[in-house]
């Protein structure tokens, strides 16, 4: 199958290893993303207070130029899956403001196109025991602590992906790559976001709290699904290691690259080398490289 | 720090009065948040869930406390800029209300006027030449007017 796809600002520069993990891997399972003709950055962040609807102009220009090119929409950054998701259920639920976006932006959007995750396709479309029955090498021994961030699960209402505190979804795909999961508290506590780069320390606090919780949970690696938490967890482990007596660190993967690596592809294409942590010793000893 | 330092609400002395309740500040709230801030019954489950209450200097059931109250120093605290939009609070109220619209209406309150609470030199940092630039375009809407 086709799918529309929204790369956002970041897929294409800090995030290239998710980007082309992902592809070649849904490609290998049937599925190829067709990057929208036209789109730009979806903002960000959703704006939540005071009527503010100019920021979402381009997630609603997005959502129609999809609705255009098949209906489906796929993305892969956590922000920008929350942000159209959310403008959908504005659009479909605030006439008000559904007008006023069509006004604005000539397009007479109101929540027609579906926008996915690639884990529901992996779960829905491909099925989970076909992934399994796809695998190259399986993961088994790899014990992996899954992480979920905060903007993929809610608000829940509006996001409708899983249950925002105790999700499987993410569990149940890291089992089917014959992982070990390592359940832990902190798998949808929030990494410090955007506080990463106005209150660095705050925020590294945080992602340590997580990287922390994983390590005592017996995790070897961390498996998330956006690059600001990627960021977090794994570039800021820099200032962790300085902050934190006996601080042990710990490889952070994007969800993606597991997937690539047990479907067998090649290690330029999964994208090891922007890590900060090295996950290559790790998976070396696994036998997995 | 970039952040304001805020005076957490620490104020010499509080005046609370009736007319507090019903000022126009409460109701501005209200009305830019869309929240029935008096549905808030102050069990702290918002503060129990939030990731960065650690250092904040008013709790998350403070500040909506110090709304309904009608104080306005609520606006100096550190804690509306420390706020991440995890929406833990949000996920958690038994009462429906959504903390995190209240926190990014205190917020545009005081961008609104004019006030900046980050700036773009604060953002000159060799280690932010890793950040993706999703965590400045959310940064930047959160902090600039």
């Amino acid at each position: 199958m086709d799918i529309a796809y929204f790369p956002g600002c970041t897929l294409h520069a800090k995030a290239t290893d998710l980007d082309r993990s992902a592809r070649a891997a849904a490609e290998l399972l049937g599925i190829r993303f067709v990057e929208l003709s036209k789109w730009s950055c979806c903002g960000a962040s959703f704006p939540t207070a005071g009527g503010n609807l100019m920021t979402l102009a381009s997630p609603v220009r997005a959502l129609a130029q999809a609705s255009r090119e098949g209906g489906n929409l796929i993305t892969l950054c956590a922000i920008c899956y929350n942000v159209l998701k959310r403008t959908n259920h504005l659009v479909s639920n605030d006439t008000e403001s559904q007008k006023k976006l069509a006004m604005f932006t000539d397009e007479d959007y109101s929540g027609q196109t579906r926008v996915v995750h690639l884990l529901e396709l992996l779960r829905d479309e491909v099925g989970l025991d076909r992934l399994r029955d796809r695998l190259v090498s399986s993961m088994k021994g790899l014990k992996v602590a899954p992480y979920y961030g905060c903007l993929l699960l809610r608000p829940q209402n509006e996001i409708l992906l899983d249950d925002p505190d105790r999700p499987q979804i993410l569990e149940n795909f890291l089992d089917s790559l014959g992982c070990d999961v390592v359940d832990f508290p902190f798998k949808t506590e929030c990494c410090g976001s955007f506080l990463a780069v106005s209150a660095e320390e705050v925020a590294t606090d945080m992602a340590h709290r997580i990287v922390d919780g994983a390590v005592r949970r017996g995790a070897e690696a961390i498996v998330g699904t956006c690059p600001l938490c990627q960021f977090n967890l794994d570039n800021r482990q820099r200032e962790m290691a300085t902050r934190y007596k006996e601080f042990r660190q710990i490889p952070v993967f994007y969800f993606t690259q597991l997937l690539a690596l047990g479907l067998g592809l090649e290690e330029a294409t999964i994208g090891m080398g922007q890590h900060f942590v090295d996950p290559r010793p790790l998976l070396s000893g696994k036998g997995l490289l | 720090m970039p952040l304001p330092e805020g005076a957490g609400g620490r104020a010499a002395s509080i005046s609370l009065s009736r007319r507090g309740l019903r000022s126009d500040f409460v109701a501005k709230v209200g009305e830019i948040s869309g929240q029935n801030l008096m549905a808030c019954n102050q069990c702290g489950k918002c503060s129990a869930g939030c990731p960065a209450a650690f250092a904040m200097d008013l709790l998350p059931n403070q500040v909506i406390r110090l709304v309904q109250l009608g104080l306005e120093e609520v606006l100096q605290s550190r804690t509306i800029w420390l706020c991440a939009s995890c929406l833990t609070c949000a996920s958690r109220c038994p009462k429906g209300v959504d903390l995190s619209r209240v926190m990014d209406t205190l917020r545009l309150i005081v961008l609104r006027s004019g006030k900046a609470a980050l700036s773009l030199s604060d953002l000159e940092k060799e280690d932010l030449l890793q950040a993706p630039q999703l965590a400045f375009i959310s940064a930047m809407r959160k902090y600039m007017p």
